[in-house]
């Protein structure tokens, strides 16, 4: 079973989600500030973090920052307001995925699994490792690799390149990434695509403003290539 | 917080979907934080920023050609016409007044000359009685000779014969009233004069009857002859000819010069009216900080100034109206926010309650068991809550992306369980595209068919089908009783209880709201009827 930290500063979620995760058979640490929970990531090694967007003093998005400064651990943030403001720059920072409050256990836990998930392959046969343009692309390891150097990705971006890659060429909507990377079974937020698709940007394209390996058809979705 | 601004990603980079040309953030809701006060959205400003787009600029240009356009009518010549009328008017008056003074002041020169000449001579007669016709003529010829101011034409009468300084006898201008008033036998014989005017030409007639001083008593005594004399007044009907051309040679530029301070006045006049009219305009348009500039001490400035009082009365209670709506709004906003925190704690226990509920005894069980149904249905209406705040603060966005229609309501059904044909059954026309926003859209279409399983009876119909091409149209229908007509205008309403006997409806009451804010969003249009054939059909239309 998963290791969750939840950092959360209000007393009555903290204790109701933990209490919550923990009847599901989760193993749960709560930290009410982000310095505690910062503090306590390297102690507790958990599998996922669920974070409060609104804390006092560090708020989630500068966890968010720290957080993704030397890791890959999956994110998921937990915002009080269905702002659209919020929910952007926290995917902004690497969160992975948003929960938005008040959510049921079952809610949390679906999503938990979905982030920690790993990507069905589609058939095997393939080359362990596959090469596009500049990028090596290990599919068993998990690993990225550009111009021979490993790239730190997070889990919704290893997880979106992954299933660009096993498809050159095809064209993916955003509603149909949604529900293979990020399994929201219906009409989730076209926006958690976008942010990963910036961010994934950032760090696989020579010039992200001019894509080459992850290519935008307006109107239509995403495709890897053609190189 | 860390200072990045969504939407502000490198310009050249593209997202599918128009998500990368959605404006910034410029005005969102903020939570009831102390640390973003500023991100809350400026209720207080002014109404007119993109909420009627379809009227404003085009009515005010057409207001403003309506301005220029020259009214037949208008107050500008209306105004003009009554200074030139009163101009005219003036100058007509002073010159027939000028023209009849005028006129009798040279005729009557001319006459009291004429007659007083006349009467000299006639005085100095000296003829025997009865005359000789011969020297009669010859007298009458020296008489007209020393004519004044001109030559006469000299007649004379004495009984039946007739003498005069022409070659005619008798003159055709003098007229028999004439002639009684100089052989007139009552009172003294006296001179009496006549203008009469024949074939266009005006001649003065004077009669002097010769008189006799009697030896009694020295009075004048008829002697029977009456000496006529004819005078054209030529000249001095020329004379008041050129005064008549000069009047009206100085009235015409007069009326002229009066066009000057007539459209100085209309404009006097104008200037204000039209500022006034604009700026009554720019108010309705909501812009109510308008003022016009009055000056001076006329009915025109204080209009402008009392005008100017109540904008600003107005204003005052507008704005104040809009800060108190202002609170209300954000009161609603902070309550569903302060409400969610609570409930993310007590939603994720609901699952503990309900698992543990078996254990305990029956009484504790069902209060538990409530409690927990009742969070979920809280949970739900504080949602709607905060989206209606969304909606009502202007923060809700449109995150479009280019479906397919009949996948998106597929979907919709699919993932709340609606797969039963008997339940929901579905009609959709394949391949229809359309730039929607899929959470919203979701939204709506769950609502419509919730609503209509909840209120109507299956089997629910659900239609999808595109209208000319330019309309999406979604349409909902049940078999139920269909909707009452009283109710049928304010299915719409937040919170309407179309059951009074219900206390509380099976949803927040919020949901048909929140429908027709998400179809409005979309720049469509939502409606609710009754099928003939019974039931009640909600339709659905979103620009293609």
């Amino acid at each position: 079973m998963p290791r969750v930290l939840l950092i959360e500063d209000d007393p009555s979620v903290r204790e109701g989600v933990e209490l919550g995760l923990r009847r599901r058979g989760h193993e749960v640490r709560t930290a009410a500030t982000g310095e505690a929970g910062l503090a306590a990531l390297g102690e507790f090694r958990p599998d996922l973090l669920l974070l409060d967007l609104m804390l006092p003093g560090m708020n989630g998005v500068q966890v968010c920052n720290r957080v993704r400064e030397n890791s890959q651990l999956p994110i998921i943030m937990l915002t009080a307001r269905g702002d659209d403001f919020d929910v952007v720059i926290g995917l902004e920072a690497g969160a992975d995925d948003y929960i938005v409050k008040p959510a049921r256990t079952e809610v949390i836990e679906a999503r938990i699994r979905a982030v920690l998930r790993r990507i069905e392959e589609p058939g095997g046969g393939r080359p362990a490792v596959e090469h596009h343009g500049a990028l090596a692309v290990d599919r068993v390891g998990l690993t990225v690799a550009k111009n021979g150097e490993r790239l730190a990705l997070a889990p919704s971006e290893l997880k979106l390149l992954l299933h660009l890659t096993a498809a050159p060429e095809q064209v993916f909507s955003r509603q149909q990434l949604l529900e293979h990377v990020w399994e929201h079974n219906y009409h989730g937020d076209a926006r958690l695509v976008d942010a990963c698709v910036r961010r994934l940007r950032a760090k696989i394209e020579d010039t992200p403003g001019d894509p080459r390996y992850i290519q935008t058809l307006r109107g239509f979705g995403y495709r890897f290539g053609p190189l | 917080m860390k200072t990045c601004v969504p939407g502000e990603e490198p310009g050249t980079e593209r997202e599918p979907g128009p998500a990368a040309a959605a404006p910034g953030p410029s005005a969102r809701t903020s939570g009831p934080s102390a640390s973003a006060p500023a991100a809350r959205p400026a209720y207080d400003t002014a109404p007119e920023t993109g909420r009627r787009p379809e009227h404003g600029p085009s009515r005010g240009r057409r207001a403003r050609m309506r301005g220029r356009r020259p009214r037949p009518f208008g107050l500008r010549t209306r105004l003009v016409f009554a200074f030139l009328l009163v101009a005219a008017v003036g100058c007509g008056t002073t010159a027939a007044l000028t023209y009849r003074a005028a006129r009798s002041a040279i005729l009557e020169q001319t006459q009291n000359t004429a007659v007083s000449a006349f009467r000299q001579q006639v005085d100095a007669l000296n003829i025997e009685l009865p005359p000789d016709e011969d020297m009669l003529r010859d007298t009458l010829q020296s008489i007209a000779r020393q004519g004044k101011p001109r030559t006469w034409r000299v007649y004379a009468e004495y009984g039946a014969l007739r003498v005069s300084s022409t070659d005619r006898p008798e003159s055709s201008v003098l007229t028999p009233e004439l002639r009684a008033r100089a052989h007139s036998r009552e009172g003294t014989p006296h001179t009496a004069f006549q203008r009469v005017v024949k074939g266009g030409t005006t001649y003065l007639t004077m009669a002097v009857p010769a008189v006799f001083l009697s030896a009694k008593d020295e009075t004048p005594q008829p002697t029977g002859l009456v000496v006529y004399a004819v005078m054209e007044l030529d000249e001095e009907e020329a004379n008041v000819e050129a005064m008549v051309t000069a009047a009206r040679d100085g009235a015409l530029p007069a009326l002229a010069i009066a066009l000057i301070p007539a459209l100085l006045a209309a404009r006097g006049v104008l200037r204000p009216v039209r500022e006034l009219r604009h700026a009554a305009h720019s108010m309705g348009r909501g812009r109510l900080d308008t003022r016009i500039h009055a000056k001076g001490s006329d009915e025109l400035a204080d209009l402008a100034r009392t005008f100017n009082e109540s904008a600003a009365e107005l204003e005052r209670s507008v704005t104040e109206l809009r800060r108190a709506e202002a609170r209300a709004r954000r009161f609603a906003s902070d309550v569903s926010h302060e409400l969610r925190t609570p409930l993310a704690g007590m939603l994720a226990v609901t699952e503990v309650l309900d698992e543990d509920a078996e254990a305990l005894d029956s009484d504790t069980a069902r209060a538990v068991r409530l409690i927990s149904a009742e969070t979920v249905k809280l949970a739900v209406l504080v949602e709607d809550l905060m989206e209606i705040s969304r909606f009502d603060a202007r923060a809700a966005e449109l995150h479009t992306d280019e479906v397919d229609v009949a996948d998106c309501v597929r979907k919709t059904l699919g993932s709340r369980h609606w797969r039963d044909p008997e339940q929901v059954h579905a009609l959709l026309d394949e391949g229809i595209r359309a730039r929607l926003d899929p959470r919203r859209f979701d939204v709506v279409v769950a609502n419509l068919v919730g609503n209509a399983l909840r209120h109507g009876r299956a089997p629910v119909t659900v239609r999808v089908y595109a209208d000319g091409g330019s309309m999406l149209v979604v349409q909902v229908s049940d078999r139920g009783p269909g909707i009452h007509p009283d109710v049928l205008p304010h299915v719409f309403e937040r919170f309407y209880k179309a059951d009074p006997a219900r206390a509380r409806s099976a949803g927040s009451g919020l949901g048909l709201a929140i429908t027709q804010e998400n179809v409005r969003l979309h720049g469509g249009t939502v409606e609710a009827a009754n099928h003939p054939a019974g039931g009640a059909v909600f339709t659905v239309r979103i620009p293609l």
